[in-house]
């Protein structure tokens, strides 16, 4: 379960939740959290397909309150998270929710994100609750990829060519980033390709427009550890 | 300071002459970038978010989720204040009121602290706060004795699963009511050998429960689940402080309860398919399979 991490004690008497479920709510809040992390524009609208479990019982577990709160960036400690849609209403935030209770070759809790922001563009997500509140995003528009928001991230858009990762793990090292892990991910070679990676020291916001500058980058997200 | 196995830290315990919850507290400075006040503090906020729920729905108005529970904390804290007869005495009916009310609180979407987990948040809380005003315990005994139960918990987590997906409610209630036995034990003034054989006890009176949530919410019966792990937890802080003991040691427990977890057939591990979850006066209020 916890393989690429210590067990901490606040793993164990936490997490600090708003309940009823740590996977329903806290872990769902969480995914929505990640995902909006990789939209640069304020979202106007954002429709979540719900799968397995989250299908059958989101009502019960106010999953559809968390995956808005997690939208409005809140964390799982925040008591707005049960007022999510009137605080959604207020930021100009419109939702909508879809249940697919007929897919089953898919993690039990899992919910598709489609994300549009401000100048219609859009972005999405497939992420599933692990357990204990823990979250994965296994998808950013159609490549297949692993987040969970345990380190401190950064997620880099680019095209897949010689030398692109090359340069990126200089400003990293112009940086003085200590790398725990890095990961190339893509859909066709010569195509998009994402690369992940996760420190143990907070990274700067300089460092990500630093990378944003290269000419085959695309786009890069700090994702903030959670 | 690492440990993996509860015999490891009974052993750094006496080589050191420290209880379970110093121990953990030193291994937490080791893993984290965290300096012992900062670790202190924040498990100090985890205090007070527990006794918040726990009180929380003394106050009324909750509205679960799922409209399956609500009132029991109330219920019970007025009988026990009315001078009727208790039937398990003021500081048990004091502590199960407490543990059900963290319930109504999680379910109407309010704060707890997950320990180990949402569907078992009551135990602790309830265990604690009814310990600390019975017996005027400081709060920063209490958060101490966190650490003590972060140290059981953190030995099943690692050993076997605290996850009711994977072992069922003993994985769940019967984890936090072994936290919470030992953090008692090393409250009364029980050795750490005595805190293990006090989750020990913990552990094998609950094996085998099943988790069944009615409707797949955590609600019912979760609620009175978590009743029976503060009241197994103080029972069997008892018999640990009077110097009973097990005959199976501590890591041979956590074992079996993860075998027996294993064994449980999916319907009794929290899919809401078997179990009280599946009686027909249950389905009748669920309706998901409709």
């Amino acid at each position: 379960m916890y393989s690429s991490k210590e067990i901490s004690v606040f793993d164990i008497i936490g997490p600090n939740m708003i309940g009823p479920s740590s996977s329903h709510t806290a872990g769902a809040l969480r995914i929505a959290r990640l995902a909006a992390n990789m939209v640069k524009k304020p979202i106007k609208h954002v429709t979540f397909i719900l799968y397995g479990s989250f299908a059958m019982t989101y009502k019960g577990h106010g999953t559809d309150r968390a995956l808005v709160a997690g939208i409005l960036g809140y964390d799982t400690e925040d008591k707005r998270i049960k007022e999510s849609f009137r605080y959604a209403k207020e930021a100009g935030l419109s939702y909508e929710f879809q249940t697919d209770r007929e897919k089953k070759d898919v993690h039990p809790n899992t919910v598709d994100i489609f994300i549009t922001d401000e100048a219609n563009e859009e972005t999405a997500v497939t992420g599933i609750s692990v357990g204990g509140g823990r979250a994965e995003i296994k998808k950013i528009d159609g490549v297949e990829i692993d987040l969970s928001g345990d380190y401190h991230t950064v997620v880099i858009k680019h095209r897949d060519l010689t030398g692109v990762v090359a340069s990126i793990t200089h400003i990293l090292s112009e940086f003085s980033i200590n790398i725990a892990f890095m990961k190339l991910y893509r859909e066709n070679k010569g195509a998009v390709a994402y690369s992940i990676i996760e420190a143990d020291d907070a990274i700067e916001s300089s460092v990500v427009e630093k990378i944003e500058e290269l000419p085959s980058v695309y786009q890069a997200f700090l994702i903030e550890k959670l | 300071m690492e440990f993996k196995t509860g015999k490891t830290l009974l052993q750094l315990c006496r080589e050191k002459n420290l209880p379970i919850s110093e121990i953990m507290l030193l291994r937490e400075t080791e893993i984290s970038q965290m300096g012992r006040e900062e670790i202190y503090h924040r498990m100090s906020h985890s205090w007070d978010i527990m006794k918040d729920a726990a009180k929380g729905a003394l106050k009324g108005d909750l509205k679960s989720m799922g409209g399956l529970i609500g009132g029991e904390s109330l219920k019970l804290t007025s009988r026990r204040v009315s001078g009727e007869p208790t039937a398990c005495g003021q500081l048990v009916s004091k502590a199960v009121s407490y543990a059900m009310g963290v319930l109504e609180v999680n379910s109407s979407m309010g704060l707890i602290v997950a320990a180990p987990t949402a569907g078992s948040s009551g135990v602790i809380p309830g265990t604690f706060l009814a310990i600390q005003e019975e017996y005027g315990f400081t709060d920063k005994q209490m958060v101490m004795a966190l650490f003590t139960a972060g140290a059981i918990g953190y030995l099943i987590t690692y050993n076997a699963t605290i996850a009711g997906a994977e072992g069922g409610c003993q994985a769940e209630v019967g984890s936090a009511s072994a936290m919470a036995a030992a953090a008692v034990t090393e409250l009364l003034g029980g050795s750490a050998e005595a805190c293990f054989h006090a989750a020990t006890s913990a552990i094998s009176n609950l094996l085998g429960l099943v988790c069944d949530p009615i409707g797949g919410l955590v609600e019912a019966p979760c609620q009175q689940r978590n009743a029976i792990g503060v009241s197994n937890a103080m029972i069997c802080a008892e018999i640990a402080l009077s110097g009973i003991r097990n005959l199976v040691p501590f890591d041979e427990a956590v074992d079996v309860m993860y075998r027996v977890g294993k064994g449980l057939p999916g319907e009794l591990r929290e899919t809401a398919l078997g179990g009280m979850a599946a009686a027909p006066s249950a389905c009748a209020l669920c309706g998901l399979c409709n």
